[in-house]
């Protein structure tokens, strides 16, 4: 294998740097940080500074990420879009489990529901597209969350909102469970935002594999879960749903 | 039978998709690939016939690869297709002799106008349930006898044929020259009421017998495809909207459901009764299952809807997906007294008006692009208010939900606005892909893998449903204004137009 290209390797540090809690830091800061000279980083800031990836807050004199790197990495897909790309498989999976299918996106720190799916059992449904969920106390929130190290960073320190006696609110305790989601490729909430109500979810990837959603299905414990786990045959369905999809955006859009 | 799926082509304008469903009507797997749209000459809209026939050979191995599944998996294949747009091709070669002509195409409308003018616009409306409009096939089976040279010889003689796309599709898989009624019912041939081939009609359109199809039942097994899908029953034809109908599981009278796709297409089941419409509505064939007497319906058709927005897309470069003009739309609360009236190829149901063009009404300099986004999904709603509002009287009945289906039901406020401007709920069943459900259906109760339609019934359930939110008086302000905006597209073409 070619040896790395060192200068390549510091731009990323400083990158990551920046994109870490703290978000805007000095140059004193960051070469202290990266035990570099200042001059040698400041030579790095600078090439960084003029292909847009990196900027100069005018007012503190500290640098942040530029605006050309959130249209370049960006996870962004528009939901009205992914609700078109993943209408037939969300209904297929809705009809499959027999459950209430959500697919959501990463919104200001919560869960934006894109697309909703009723349970097919002809009951009196009320559409949930547009409301808001918290990250760590649902599955499609928790999915999400495990893709997106930047975002669980931004939590570190935080509290997080106890919904029932479930709820993780411990962010370390968070993080060992979103390993487990990554590792296993779908994520569960049982019984952590509403008493007795459940859910199970798995990331949707775009053609580059970045995460733009998560889909999940929803109901009550005893029908999701068996001694206390998800039922394996809807974990299956969810992420089948979720793999069909993430294959259609690979395709050409309308 | 050991196949455990139903294939189904749902073979539309713009691409042809295979779907997979299940014995619960669960769709397993999808593919689909885009065809090209030949724009020769303004008005005039083309296909290639053999491309399209490529594609639909290789979206049905793409679909089973998809699902992991092989040829004997499948129990049959129904075809759904695009209505009207006209094939003609030679027998001995299996060559067309032109482009299929789409049913938006606009040449035929001084064959259309003389035919008109011996008779007026209704005169062939209680025979065939249509008016004279260039939207038929047997006009543009004329055009081509006439343009193509020798073609009138060989149709005459029966080496030439014709088909819309079903029948060129069946025929290149089976072998067999046949359509089914509800195809059939588009071609301004046949009588509703025989269901077969009518002299009177074939002589004014200039239309020889030999060159036709059988007329069989929708869903019946019409025959074994031969490579590459050797051995598959081909057990099902309809056209999509009757397809659609089909799929929505409107099997009884006063069942209705509106596809919202390309164009839009309101379909009402009248069972047996043939309702002649005085409201600018088509009279045709909903489905005949073989052994079966024919369901009729009444429809309401509507050219551009998806269209306006591929428009937008395409043409303006206003967004850079369809479902981009929701999130475009969104930017603005109302559409700003904006109103556009999408007569591209003149006004379909229930105005039928060819010497409509399209106008954007009610500019100011206020309008921004949001509001115009939003005059667009609008458009599409106040076109199924006008088609309900004929239904309702057509029918004497009241529609008291809208049961939508197709692409575009995706578009979250598009499916309000229909809600806010019909001042009914809307909803959606939980395949929204109805064109495709309903073919599947269609073949797989013909080769006996469902036992009968009610039994097809505990498939369907609401996966969606939007509540009106506007209230009356502002919707019939708005409703009024959308009326004058239409007013001002009439008459626009003239004679000597260039
Ligand atoms: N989110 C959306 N908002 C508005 N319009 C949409 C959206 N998604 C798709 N469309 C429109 O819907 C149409 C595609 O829907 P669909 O695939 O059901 O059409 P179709 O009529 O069946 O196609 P075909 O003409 O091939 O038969 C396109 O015209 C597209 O512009
Ligand atoms: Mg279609």
């Amino acid at each position: 294998m070619p040896r790395p290209i060192q200068s390549i390797q510091r731009a990323a540090q400083v990158m990551h740097l920046l994109s870490g809690r703290a978000r805007r830091l000095s140059l004193v800061e960051l070469s202290a940080q990266m035990g570099l000279p200042k001059g040698t980083v400041f030579g790095i800031l600078r090439t960084l500074q003029q292909v847009g990836f990196v900027e100069k807050d005018p007012d503190s004199a500290k640098y942040q990420l530029g605006a050309a790197l959130l249209h370049l990495g960006s996870t962004y897909l528009d939901g009205n879009e992914l609700r078109s790309r993943a209408l037939n498989w969300a209904d297929s999976l809705a009809a499959r489990s027999n459950e209430t299918v959500r697919i959501g996106t990463l919104h200001d720190g919560r869960v934006l529901v894109v697309h909703h799916v009723f349970r097919p059992d002809d009951s009196y449904q009320v559409l949930q597209v547009g409301s808001l969920l918290p990250l760590h106390a649902t599955a499609l929130g928790k999915a999400l969350l495990a893709a997106s190290p930047y975002v669980l960073s931004e939590l570190d320190g935080e509290e997080l909102t106890r919904f029932t006696a479930r709820t993780i609110t411990d962010v370390k305790q968070l993080t060992v469970a979103l390993k487990e989601v990554k590792r296993r490729g779908w994520a569960a909430d049982i019984g952590e935002l509403v008493d007795g109500e459940g859910s199970v979810a798995a990331p949707i990837t775009d053609r580059s594999e970045r995460t733009v959603g998560s889909i999940a299905i929803s109901g009550p414990i005893e029908r999701l879960c068996e001694s206390e786990l998800p039922r394996s045959d809807l974990v299956a369905y969810v992420r089948e749903s979720a793999r069909a999809i993430s294959r259609d955006l690979g395709a050409i859009p309308w | 039978m050991t196949g455990a799926y139903v294939a189904s082509i749902d073979q539309g304008s713009a691409s042809s998709r295979c779907m997979l469903f299940d014995r619960r009507g669960r769709l397993v797997s999808v593919a689909q690939k885009e065809h090209r749209q030949l724009f020769p000459r303004p008005g005039w809209v083309e296909q290639d016939a053999e491309e399209i026939l490529g594609n639909v050979l290789q979206v049905v191995p793409d679909a089973l690869e998809k699902a992991e599944l092989k040829l004997a998996d499948l129990v049959a294949l129904g075809i759904a297709n695009q209505r009207e747009t006209t094939v003609v091709w030679d027998r001995d070669s299996g060559r067309p002799i032109y482009n299929a002509i789409s049913w938006q195409d606009t040449r035929t409308d001084k064959i259309v106008n003389r035919l008109a003018a011996e008779g007026g616009k209704d005169r062939f409306r209680a025979k065939t349930g249509l008016p004279l409009t260039t939207y038929f096939s047997g006009p543009k089976i004329q055009w081509i006898l006439d343009h193509v040279e020798g073609a009138r010889d060989g149709a005459e003689r029966g080496t030439v044929l014709f088909g819309t796309m079903d029948t060129w599709l069946i025929w290149k898989l089976t072998g067999r020259h046949v359509t089914d009624v509800t195809n059939a019912s588009r071609t301004m041939l046949m009588d509703l009421r025989s269901l077969d081939w009518d002299d009177e009609l074939l002589e004014a359109m200039k239309v020889p017998r030999a060159m036709l199809p059988e007329i069989h039942a929708s869903s019946e097994p019409y025959g074994e495809a031969g490579a590459p899908l050797r051995g598959l029953p081909v057990a099902a034809a309809l056209g999509d909207q009757q397809a659609a109908l089909f799929g929505q599981t409107c099997f009884a009278a006063g069942e209705a459901k509106c596809t919202y796709g390309t164009g839009s297409f309101l379909l009402l089941n009248t069972g047996d009764r043939l309702v002649e419409s005085t409201h600018g509505l088509l009279t045709t064939v909903g489905c005949r299952i073989a052994g079966e007497p024919p369901t009729y319906a009444l429809e309401g058709s509507i050219a551009v809807t998806g269209a306006l927005v591929q428009w937008l897309r395409d043409k303006l470069g206003l967004i850079s997906s369809a479902a981009e003009i929701e999130t475009l739309a969104r930017t603005v609360e109302d559409s700003g007294g904006v109103y556009v009236v999408p007569a591209f190829s003149g006004l379909f149901a229930p105005h039928w008006r060819s010497d409509a063009r399209g106008v954007i009404a009610g500019l100011t300099g206020y309008t921004t692009k949001g509001h115009l986004a939003r005059a667009v999904l609008e458009a599409t709603a106040w076109q199924t208010r006008e088609v309900i509002d004929a239904m309702n009287s057509d029918a004497g009945t009241v529609l008291r939900v809208l049961k939508a289906d197709g692409g575009m039901t995706a578009d979250n406020l598009m499916m309000q606005l229909l809600a806010d401007n019909l001042g009914v709920p809307v909803v959606r069943p939980i395949v929204a892909e109805t064109v495709s459900l309903g073919a599947a259906y269609a073949a797989g109760l013909a080769v006996g893998f469902w036992p009968n339609v009610e039994s097809l019934r505990a498939n369907w359930h609401k996966a969606a449903e939007w509540l009106p939110r506007l209230d009356p008086e502002t919707r019939e302000r708005r409703f009024r204004k959308w009326k004058k905006a239409v007013a001002r597209t009439l008459e626009w073409v003239d004679d000597d137009d260039e």
